[in-house]
């Protein structure tokens, strides 16, 4: 089944790998326990189509409701309003053939900390239906290319550096082969060098795999250099999208002008009504 | 239809291979909880030992090692079910501490299956505990087994787990709805149902009110046939009227504590509440 819809995608070149119409999402505070707080709207009607084989680069500050969006993408959240499909299926309706073609690289690697690379992978694998025998050969092979040594593979994951973290969690995705990687700011907390290599390993990813990517951050030069197109995202509203050349066209000056013209502060800044996702 | 079973399977088996892949890993924990129940069923039997020295009755030998064989299987099967209870009721908080809950529900695996494979292990894990216990707990104090029905015990306390996963898997929606408290509101029915289910008495003294809660408490029944089968012999046939009802509360738990489950997990997505912090 999971080889036919991939087959089906695979030939169908003009389903957009991802479509949102519209979608909403609010968080409310707890009816049963009234602990205070109010109602914060995260993601306000937002419509955006990412088409296959892009790479999609999402910007916004803090609280902008960019995680939000990739959590809602990622069947971890239901919108409120509006729809969501991948690949024409919808993720409510078709929400375990979604997850066949999905993967998700967070800004902390989620991994079982006492397990080892290779025991974390091989589980991922299991779980996306590739048998461990073929998994270790792979998980091997992709390790070494990311700069992993063989004896560091089978120590735990909290025994390697944040950095190599994101390298194995990188090494997942080439793993699974999702046909829609999202990427929520992955290189966040990384120095420059380990930036640089999981930039590298992304557009692989895409090269290789034939897979379409979702990337959120607030690294405005990422953004430039990963992504095809661009949207902007404030207070959890698209406020605009486009290729980087035609951002700077319409707006004028640098992304970060761009960024600044329409938001009216600098990405390092918070945006206040952020979502609690984020 | 069989290779879909045998690939739901392969799924399921993945959970059991990660879980022995994290013990091994936590083998000093292991090693506590080990210790813990032996020193506890320990204590017990002392406790059965030294009655006649507590009561000033008599102390016929045959009577005292009868109250020990009688408070020994209460607390071995109790732990046994206990260990079932507690792994399944944390399968969520420990996803959510070690950082691994929205990658394991992002998986593309049927929720039926990751519960079902996470019961899997759950046993094996509860079997092996048991049965150590039980042959620490035989070098220090004198257990008569002579009259014991093997097979009828083994039936059901089979049966008695599989009736304590659908309240087990029932329970591990507390963590799920309330990330902070969940947990230690999953160890109060825990302790409710300890309180309830004849584990050091029998039944008929508890007041009339505890007696209605004995009567839905699976524990209850396969405590109960236990003591038949291993103190007096009975085999399948006189156990019946205690396999019976435990069966009947698997067959209605099961399928409810999977409905819960799923509910609990659709709310948690609209409330936003399926991530790793609280």
């Amino acid at each position: 089944m999971a080889i036919q819809i991939r087959e089906r995608i695979r030939t169908e070149k003009k389903t957009a790998a991802l479509a949102a119409c519209e979608v909403s999402k609010a968080f409310r505070p707890s009816r049963v326990v009234p602990v205070g707080g109010m109602t914060v709207r995260a993601v306000d009607a937002v419509s955006l189509s990412v088409w296959r084989g892009e790479i999609y680069g999402l910007l916004g500050a803090n609280g902008s409701g960019k995680s939000t969006l990739i959590r809602l993408f990622s069947t971890l959240l239901t919108p409120e309003a509006g729809t969501v499909s991948i690949f024409g299926l919808d993720i409510g309706r078709d929400e375990l053939a979604v997850k066949r073609l999905i993967n998700r690289v967070s800004v902390e690697a989620s991994f079982f900390k006492k397990l080892s690379a290779m025991e974390n992978l091989v589980y991922a694998g299991r779980l996306c239906g590739v048998p461990p025998e073929e998994s270790r050969a792979k998980v091997t092979s992709i390790l070494r290319r990311l700069g992993i040594e063989d004896a560091r593979m089978k120590e735990p994951l909290d025994k390697l550096s944040r950095g190599m973290q994101q390298k194995v969690a990188i090494a997942r995705a080439f793993l699974t082969t999702p046909m829609l990687l999202l990427l929520d700011e992955p290189t966040t907390g990384l120095d420059i060098r380990s930036k640089r290599e999981v930039q590298t390993f992304v557009r692989d990813l895409r090269d290789e795999h034939d897979a379409t990517i979702l990337l959120t951050t607030h690294d405005l030069d990422e953004a430039a250099r990963l992504a095809d197109r661009i949207g902007i995202l404030h207070q959890g509203r698209l406020v605009a999208e486009g290729t980087p050349a035609e951002l700077a066209a319409r707006h004028g000056g640098t992304l970060e002008d761009v960024f600044m013209t329409l938001t009216g502060r600098r990405i390092e800044e918070g945006d206040e009504a952020g979502g609690p996702a984020e | 239809m069989i290779a879909d079973v045998g690939a739901q399977l392969g799924l399921a088996y993945a959970f059991v291979e990660r879980e022995v892949a994290l013990s091994k890993r936590y083998w000093a924990w292991e090693i506590v909880w080990l210790v813990y129940g032996i020193v506890t069923s320990l204590s017990v039997a002392y406790i059965g030992l030294a009655a006649p020295a507590i009561t000033g009755g008599s102390e016929n030998t045959a009577a005292v090692s009868r109250l020990v064989l009688y408070l020994l299987i209460g607390t071995i099967t109790w732990r046994f079910l206990g260990l079932i209870f507690e792994q399944m009721a944390e399968t969520i908080a420990w996803e959510r501490w070690e950082g691994t809950i929205e990658y394991t529900f992002m998986a593309p695996v049927p929720r039926i299956t990751h519960l079902l494979g996470m019961c899997g292990a759950t046993l094996v894990r509860a079997l092996a505990f048991s049965v150590a216990i039980l042959a620490a707990v035989a070098l220090f104090v004198p257990v008569d087994l002579s009259h014991a029905n093997a097979l009828a015990a083994g039936v059901l306390l089979l049966v008695g787990a599989v009736a304590f996963v659908g309240l087990a898997i029932a329970s591990a929606v507390f963590p799920l709805l309330w990330t902070e408290k969940g947990l230690q509101m999953a160890y109060i029915v825990q302790a409710v149902v300890l309180l309830v289910s004849g584990v050091y008495y029998p039944t008929t003294i508890l007041p009339g009110w505890m007696q209605i809660l004995s009567f839905i408490s699976p524990a209850t029944y396969v405590i109960r046939g236990m003591r038949d089968a291993l103190l007096d012999g009975a085999d399948l046939v006189a156990v019946w009227p205690n396999l019976w009802p435990a069966l009947l509360v698997g067959a209605i738990s099961i399928p409810l504590g999977m409905r819960v489950f799923l509910w609990a997990e659709r709310h948690a997505k609209r409330t936003g509440r399926l991530k790793r912090s609280g």
